[in-house]
């Protein structure tokens, strides 16, 4: 195993996300999609989302990039499927303050599930952007989405 | 076996000495920047503490001291690259801004629509954005010297690339992310042939290996001061006589004229036409103590200690099946630069796990994204060597990432 703040950064689950993400394939002939890149490090995220009865039915999202980025936007994927447009952005909410540092409260934390595990990568200054990416995604395609 | 002394040069580098996250800090980032002797360090206190003051302009004796110091430095530079006169050395904050200072200068009256302008795939972003304005601007058309299989140039359509139209060749003399020598000597030699202007980015090789600008018979190089022990903010353009007397002015302001009137003004001499408002006086000093440290050395023998160094790296990361290597492998034609890339744990993982055992790599595209995508990669992580490396550093850098390719879940 590597150092011990390491294991703090790549919790677990993180890596067990990275490993196998979850919702990968493209989803065919989406009702929205999102893409963020970051020029800095050539990392990508690509999301598309199917909706029935406004909410999310369906969705996939290809992520290029480190194990962070990946395991990100797997877990966003298994949060936000059977959300409507407005859960699906409070959500976004809640992960963005998660990961600025900000205060949640109890019920907020359990409705981000295994998102929390990304709250290490605030050690990491750094890194923060590369979780922060398929959000950007995702933010993209609910602006298509009907409220 | 060695060359050089690491061991006692270690002892000159006050930042050697740090930890990192309670680690040794093993610094293999030497190609973004390289670290300060105290000698530089001392030389900046010097300046500040002693005689700082403006030069060129003033009677009193810290204006003379000076000018005097900052002249010298001018000096060391020429000596350096072997250029015939200091007048041909015009301080830049950085080899970025002597190309820019070339992109803008020197177009006007020698390009036009029909022209061509080379370069090359493995160009830093600084050899490359400016020649795209100047191209838009005139109408002239970029063309490049491709990358081959190995991250190496490929010439095998050198001559029809250089040819009549060609009038200038701008080249990377050694490659920031991949590590390629090229043999700018043959592509000047080329680019005379068909009358063409030459320049050549040095800002990788001067620091490294012994570099002669008449020898290679370049009208033009850029170089920077931080890759060579000296202060950031200071960098110099080598320019041929004949070709910077042609050229307009880059900045205009103050010390590069000779006189105003209210409608006009007519160019100071070289080197200063080129050198508007007041210099970076005090790294310029500093740039020179760097040079006096690197000679007190020996170019031949950096440039040696760097080939062990970098031979030994590659016979090391053999034994990292799972891990690929761009560049030269004839150690000849590289230099003290190993990029790589392991197919399935991304370049940011790795640069942050080496980080937390105190290993100091650059990861990311290193500021050549089409050398990136002529790879197939999105980015690579790159450990580049200089004067104070060990082969005990070598061997630390491969141990962890063994153990990151065990932490990652893909090696044994």
């Amino acid at each position: 195993m590597g150092p011990s703040d390491l294991d703090e950064l790549y919790d677990a689950r993180i890596l067990d996300h990275a490993r196998t993400p979850r919702h990968t394939d493209k989803v065919g002939s989406p009702d929205a999609e999102g893409s963020a890149v970051n020029p800095f490090c050539g990392d990508e995220a690509h999301i598309q989302l199917a909706l029935e009865g406004g909410r999310i039915a369906g969705i996939g999202v290809q992520s290029v990039g480190c194990s962070i980025n990946r395991a990100s936007a797997s877990m966003l994927t298994d949060v936000v499927l059977g959300k409507s447009r407005g859960e699906a952005v409070e959500v976004e909410r809640r992960f963005r303050r998660l990961m600025d540092g900000g205060a949640l409260s109890l019920d907020e934390t359990d409705s981000l599930a295994e998102l929390t595990a990304l709250e290490s990568v605030r050690a990491f200054p750094v890194r923060i952007k590369c979780a922060l990416l398929p959000w950007t995604a995702l933010e993209e395609a609910l602006e298509d989405v009907d409220s | 076996m060695h060359t050089i002394d690491t061991e006692r040069i270690r002892q000159d580098f006050p930042v050697l000495h740090r930890t990192v996250y309670g680690k040794p800090l093993v610094y293999l980032d030497n190609a973004a920047t390289s670290h300060k002797p105290n000698s530089v360090i001392q030389s900046l206190v010097d300046y500040y503490e002693g005689y700082n003051s403006n030069v060129h302009r003033g009677v009193h004796a810290l204006s003379m001291e000076a000018t005097d110091r900052f002249e010298e430095a001018r000096v060391k530079v020429a000596r350096f690259i072997n250029a015939e006169s200091p007048d041909e050395i015009i301080w830049t904050r950085n080899a970025t801004e002597a190309i820019n200072l070339v992109a803008n200068s020197w177009p006007q009256g020698n390009l036009g629509p029909g022209d061509e302008i080379v370069v090359t795939e493995m160009e830093h972003h600084s050899n490359l954005v400016p020649w795209q304005k100047v191209a838009a601007d005139s109408g002239a058309r970029l063309r490049y010297l491709p990358i081959g299989d190995r991250g190496s140039l490929d010439l095998s359509d050198v001559d029809s690339i250089i040819n009549e139209r060609t009038k200038l060749l701008s080249v990377v003399h050694s490659s920031n992310s991949l590590g390629a020598i090229n043999p700018v000597k043959d592509l000047a030699a080329k680019a005379r042939a068909v009358g063409a202007t030459v320049m050549i980015d040095g800002a990788q090789s001067v620091p490294h290996m012994p570099v002669d600008v008449r020898d290679i018979d370049c009208d033009f190089m850029a170089l920077s001061g931080h890759k060579m022990l000296g202060p950031t903010g200071i960098g110099a353009l080598y320019a041929r006589r004949e070709v910077l007397e042609g050229m307009e002015p880059f900045l205009r302001g103050g010390e590069m004229v000779l006189a105003v009137t209210m409608e006009d003004a007519t160019w100071n001499e070289l080197p200063m036409k080129f050198e508007a408002g007041t210099p970076n006086i005090a790294d310029a000093i500093g740039l020179g103590a760097a040079i006096d440290y690197l000679e007190s050395i020996g170019m031949d023998r950096v440039r040696e200690h760097e080939v062990q160094l970098t031979s030994y790296a590659l016979e090391r990361f053999r034994e990292l099946e799972e891990v690929d290597i761009f560049g030269p492998q004839d150690l000849n034609a590289r230099g003290g630069v190993v990029s790589f890339h392991c197919s399935d744990l991304h370049p940011h993982d790795l640069g942050t796990f080496l980080d937390r055992q105190g290993i100091a790599v650059r990861t990311g595209h290193h500021c050549t994204m089409p050398v990136m995508s002529r790879l197939g990669v999105p980015a690579t992580a790159r450990a580049s060597f200089y004067i104070y490396n060990t082969e005990d550093e070598v061997d630390h850098l491969v141990d962890s990432l063994k153990e990151a390719l065990r932490y990652f879940g893909h090696g044994p």
